[in-house]
């Protein structure tokens, strides 16, 4: 189908382009007619007033198929990212049995197609069933199609074990996706250890469960030569060092999950369970840094860390619940608040949620290039909604921002030069 | 919904008892005048009223508790209502049962009061959010958060000894970490206007941010003691001394253990209080558990004329609601 999107404001950070344009669509690709008057499209799609970027990379959507499909589905979350904008996302190797080849080989593709809603990425394990004690079949993995290697947040105690993870990663040109968190200090603790945990009596998680954990990669990595990304990051400290790293050159790059640069750990009070996350939310200075990160190009992705859960998950005291938000809705929403609020510049917020983690996955994604597929994602800025849990089209309705009031919402989503949503 | 919402009605009545952190002075001075009112009721030969006829309490103990679970028995008994304990720790969640669920047969068994004891911070409040409208939900303690019925009779044990809370210097002695005992009592000294509040302890034990819920953190207990008028005890947990916080309770003993000694900086007339079960040789030595500044023993006594009072004004508030609805 040939579809021309007018009038909107085209932001394409990987071509540094920021103005009022069209985009043209044929046979799924973008292109680029000589002439406004020479492309005959069918299907016109009038942009005034909105912002059309390239469709977003999300670099870590749980969408527990298979294993923990009484939470969610392949096809009611891959629905939910194509109502959020997103064209790409990235599945940590986490799934119940852990991702081997054979399942990203034979299992999600035809699923994924079956749903046709948007292109399902993965990540494989960083060592055997990501027990932390032998390395996985790395090579099989990535020949699988695996796009990077991750432990998916279960420790690896034994350094030396990390240690070659790393060193045999680089064998097969893999970047090592690592969740910095060091389990001893990390204990048994519940959120971040400080003002708010004391209060409520949850065991605290210290800042250098994290900050530790970053220092010892970094070493880790400057010595094996590995490409590292760092996932989900919650201290300024650790921010420090990434950026001290990065300007010496090392091969690092840095995520943030969006809710982390709005909550902090006050949220906690009253035992808000949807405010259960891993890593925890922390101080107001932490999310302040993270902001600043983001801003200055520190954080090279937001991502929607979408861990959808059914109801009975939450329905216990704080610690006995799960972790993690259904963030995919709030992805888009969430970002363009810190637009509205000047914290960050518009391309620098669409960068960060199309050609960074498109880069890091080592996609040709990410951009609006002429000859590259059509995923494109169009976001109307003043676009006020409330996020209603009726009308979340995640199967998991479980997010801290139940109710409330954002000012921007993705309109339309196309895929492969499909639009895919609205659902038709 | 804030904790303040979730424990007051509309007519700021108590509507559940989670926490002393956000209550007005005026209720936990309430609550201290209503227990002084069931003080003697103990001592006389019949030792019942009958304000809560009719009403059944339910002792959920999702955690083992010997003392706590028989006052609040007692407590109820004397007032007259029914009481059924539950010991959830040995029954239904161990077959699998949720909490939720657990909870909703209970409800369908008509009673009108929840006593709550979990292994988890913010228990009560969970259970609180989730009851039925007409169920109030008293805390008997959650997790590592709080225990506000513990802390009212501390406090009415103070004021029974010292008349007053203004001008007091209290110090919380031991672990402050783990103790959900500690955490209330320093939200209600600081409610009632107390002077000082110093935590006394090794810093493996010591939350951080102590500042932050307005208590003075000390490592040395003789600087701790310096002054004060009143010195609680906090129990230590053996286990606590078999990890990374702890290197053992010998040295534990030695430099936070209460003895005659060490309660020279005090003032002379200052009391010594403990919620028990004391360990003897731990946090204390006998001579000064047994001693004449000691009140260990008659906060147990207190210990039932508080809970009656917070049994007694949740359901009166329920009446009072009722009587509202009626209109």
């Amino acid at each position: 189908m040939k579809l021309a999107i007018r009038g909107g404001l085209v932001v394409d950070p990987a071509n540094d382009v920021n103005e009022v344009g069209d985009v043209y669509v044929a046979g799924g690709r973008l292109v680029e007619p000589a002439g406004a008057g020479e492309f005959t499209a069918e299907l016109e799609l009038d942009a005034a007033g909105r912002i059309v970027c390239p469709g977003l990379v999300d670099l870590s959507a749980r969408l527990r198929e298979p294993g923990q499909e009484h939470k969610a589905t392949i096809a009611s979350e891959t629905r939910a990212a194509a109502a959020s904008g997103v064209t790409t996302l990235c599945c940590p190797p986490a799934t119940q049995p852990v991702t081997d080849p054979a399942a990203v080989v034979e299992l999600l593709p035809p699923r994924t197609a079956r749903a046709g809603m948007a292109r399902v990425e993965t990540l494989g394990a960083l060592t055997h069933e990501l027990g932390g004690k032998r390395l996985a079949e790395m090579g099989a993995l990535k020949s699988a199609g695996c796009l990077g290697v991750s432990n998916a947040g279960r420790p690896i105690r034994d350094l030396g074990v990390l240690l070659r993870a790393m060193e045999y990663a680089t064998t097969f040109d893999l970047t090592v996706f690592l969740h910095p968190s060091d389990p001893w200090l990390c204990g048994d603790g519940q959120a971040h250890a400080g003002a708010v945990a004391t209060r409520l009596g949850l065991p605290g998680i210290p800042e250098t469960a994290e900050t530790v954990a970053v220092a010892r990669d970094l070493l880790l990595a400057e010595q094996t030569g590995a490409r590292v990304h760092f996932c989900r990051l919650s201290t300024g400290r650790a921010l420090d060092m990434v950026r001290e790293a990065r300007n010496r050159g090392l091969p690092v790059s840095a995520d943030v999950a969006a809710h982390q640069l709005h909550l902090t750990e006050e949220d906690l009070l009253g035992f808000n369970s949807e405010c259960h996350l891993d890593p925890p939310l922390r101080s107001k200075q932490d999310r302040e840094a993270l902001r600043a990160g983001l801003a200055d190009g520190t954080l090279d992705a937001v991502c929607s860390d979408h861990q959808p859960h059914e109801r009975d998950a939450r329905l216990n005291p704080f610690a006995a619940t799960e972790p993690g938000i259904s963030g995919l809705e709030t992805l888009v929403p969430l970002t363009m608040k810190l637009v509205e609020e000047g914290i960050v510049e518009l391309p620098r917020a669409i960068a960060a949620l199309t050609s960074r983690p498109a880069g890091i996955l080592g996609l040709d994604r990410g951009s609006l290039s002429p000859g590259s597929p059509a995923d494109i994602c169009i976001i109307d800025p003043t676009g006020k909604h409330t996020l209603d849990a009726e009308k979340m089209f995640s199967r998991g309705r479980n997010s801290p921002f139940l109710n409330t009031e954002f000012a921007a919402c993705v309109t339309e989503t196309v895929l492969n030069g499909r639009i895919v949503f609205p659902f038709s | 919904m804030s904790i303040d919402n979730l424990q007051l009605d509309d007519q700021s009545r108590l509507r559940h008892f989670l926490t002393i952190e956000g209550l007005p002075r005026s209720l936990l001075l309430q609550i201290l005048d209503t227990a002084e009112s069931f003080a003697g009721v103990g001592e006389r030969a019949v030792k019942k009223v009958p304000l809560l006829r009719g009403k059944t309490i339910v002792n959920l103990f999702f955690e083992p508790s010997t003392r706590t679970r028989t006052t609040f028995e007692l407590a109820a008994k004397r007032l007259s209502a029914d009481v059924l304990t539950v010991d959830v720790s040995t029954s239904a969640t161990t077959k699998g049962e949720s909490l939720l669920d657990t909870l909703r047969n209970l409800e369908a068994m008509y009673c009108d009061m929840f006593v709550v004891r979990h292994a988890l911070s913010g228990a009560a409040h969970f259970i609180a959010r989730n009851v039925a409208p007409h169920i109030s939900v008293v805390n008997g303690g959650d997790g590592q958060h709080a225990h506000p019925t513990q802390a009212m009779l501390d406090m009415f044990t103070i004021r029974r000894h010292k008349g007053g809370f203004e001008n007091l210097k209290v110090a919380i002695v031991g672990d402050l970490a783990h103790s959900r005992v500690a955490r209330s009592q320093i939200h209600a000294l600081r409610t009632l206007g107390v002077a000082e509040i110093r935590a006394v302890g090794p810093q493996t034990l010591l939350p951080p941010c102590l500042e932050s819920l307005g208590a003075i953190p000390h490592n040395q207990l003789s600087d701790g003691l310096r002054d004060v008028d009143v010195i609680i005890m906090l129990r230590l947990q053996r286990e606590r001394a078999q990890g990374a916080l702890l290197p053992s309770t010998h040295e534990y003993f030695q430099f936070y253990g209460l003895t005659e000694e060490k309660l020279v900086t005090a003032k002379p007339d200052a009391i010594v209080m403990h919620p028990g079960p004391i360990n003897r040789g731990v946090e204390t030595d006998s001579e000064v558990a047994d001693g004449a500044r000691s009140v260990i023993l008659q906060q147990v006594g207190f210990g039932i004329a508080v809970r009656m009072a917070v049994m007694s004004l949740l359901l009166g508030s329920q009446a009072a609601a009722e009587r509202e609805g009626n209109q």
